[in-house]
């Protein structure tokens, strides 16, 4: 079900609460693709697991990434964090990702926005686009608002038996991340690589 | 050897696309998203019969890369189709990603800019790629010839994975035709 609601009627969430309420609903080796930068710190800071993967650059690919690992592997359900500033990279990717429409991939967007990282400089569109809206204009039609944190876990639960992708907008603060990922990507690629069951350890 | 078995395959399996279509599957690549090129179009359009593989576009050259980085990462090969002018947009991606993470990143880019073009701008950005692919000393090679295809293509597809480095073919006008100007 679509569903467009008012950004203004939603509660200001915490990247990190939110992060770590998704955290603690994985129970079968989910992956986690966190984008650059604060969203995939507080990915970090919400405790590691072979499972994630945290991207070091390439602004704007956190869906594209988790599109590609949705397809490969559909039995195994994909998680997607990426911020507002990087999806104004790739919009297209919505409608990329709404044309394949695999069932397995969750998306959530932490629109604060800003480019907190940068100097909470507002990204073009904080005054006067609707993330939520574009997804759904994109072909993406389960995307919604989360009203607040409880709303969020609901959305997840719901977008995990979902019959197609399932994007899901959360407003937050403009908190730094609270941890800083270990920028090691031979290590975060190769881990996520066992994460996913088709490497094993040397 | 090529020329006898070649001799017994359908007419297409001959051409350069037909030549590309099977070394990947043989390679067991079976993810294709591309951004179109029309000299590209008949590989497209095979690649998009052929069942054994997903073919789609995407809206940007990056995008495609993610997919197939993430798709690498999670147990399945891909590839990316793309321009001479899409791989002008890829700098960021390389150095960030695909280089960094050591991601067997298969790219085919259709060769514009060279030997007839009728466009400056395509000339101009033509002249950016293989300075970009040798600023990060990634593996490229230019294909020119029909006989050498089948195995530049292979043996360089086997490198990226074994190697876990990304590889650019390059289809130079001398394998394809290229595009002329026609208006």
């Amino acid at each position: 079900m679509s569903s467009n609601m008012n950004t203004r009627n939603t509660k200001v969430m915490n990247r990190f609460d939110v992060t770590s309420r998704l955290i603690g609903k994985l129970k079968h080796e989910e992956a986690v693709i966190g984008g650059i930068g604060n969203t995939n710190f507080d990915l970090w800071a919400a405790g590691h697991r072979p499972q994630n993967f945290y991207m070091l650059g390439s602004m704007g690919l956190a869906f594209p990434i988790a599109l590609g690992v949705a397809l490969a592997q559909p039995n195994r359900r994909v998680f997607a964090l990426e911020g507002d500033g990087s999806l104004l990279m790739q919009l297209g990717s919505l409608a990329t990702i709404a044309t394949l429409a695999p069932r397995n991939l969750t998306m959530v967007v932490m629109d604060n926005g800003v480019y907190q990282i940068t100097g909470a400089q507002p990204t073009p569109a904080a005054a006067v686009a609707d993330i939520v809206a574009i997804a759904v204009a994109s072909g993406l039609k389960s995307s919604t608002w989360a009203a607040d944190e409880e709303d969020f876990e609901r959305l997840i639960d719901q977008s995990m038996s979902a019959s197609g992708p399932t994007l899901i907008g959360v407003r937050i603060d403009d908190k730094p991340g609270v941890g800083t990922t270990r920028r090691d990507p031979v290590q975060i690629r190769e881990r996520f690589m066992h994460g996913m069951g088709v490497r094993e350890p040397l | 050897m090529a020329i006898a078995e070649q001799a017994t395959q359908g007419s297409s399996d001959k051409s350069w696309h037909g030549i590309v279509l099977q070394t990947l599957k043989r390679n067991e690549i079976s993810l294709i998203p591309y951004v179109p090129d029309r000299v590209l179009t008949p590989l497209i359009k095979n690649l998009h019969a052929d069942p054994f593989f997903t073919t789609f576009a995407t809206a940007r050259e990056e995008e495609a890369v993610g997919i197939v980085s993430g798709a690498w990462m999670a147990g399945r090969r891909g590839a990316v189709l793309m321009q001479t002018s899409g791989f002008a947009t890829l700098a960021n991606v390389l150095a960030s990603l695909a280089v960094p993470y050591q991601i067997p990143l298969i790219m085919f880019v259709s060769e514009r800019g060279t030997l007839g073009e009728f466009n400056y701008g395509q000339s101009l950005v033509c002249r950016t790629m293989r300075p970009v692919l040798d600023s990060l000393a990634l593996e490229h090679h230019t294909i020119t010839r029909l006989d050498e295809l089948e195995f530049i293509a292979d043996r360089s597809i086997k490198q990226a994975v074994t190697t876990q480095a990304p590889v650019a073919l390059i289809l130079n006008p001398l394998l394809t035709g290229g595009k002329v100007f026609d208006k």
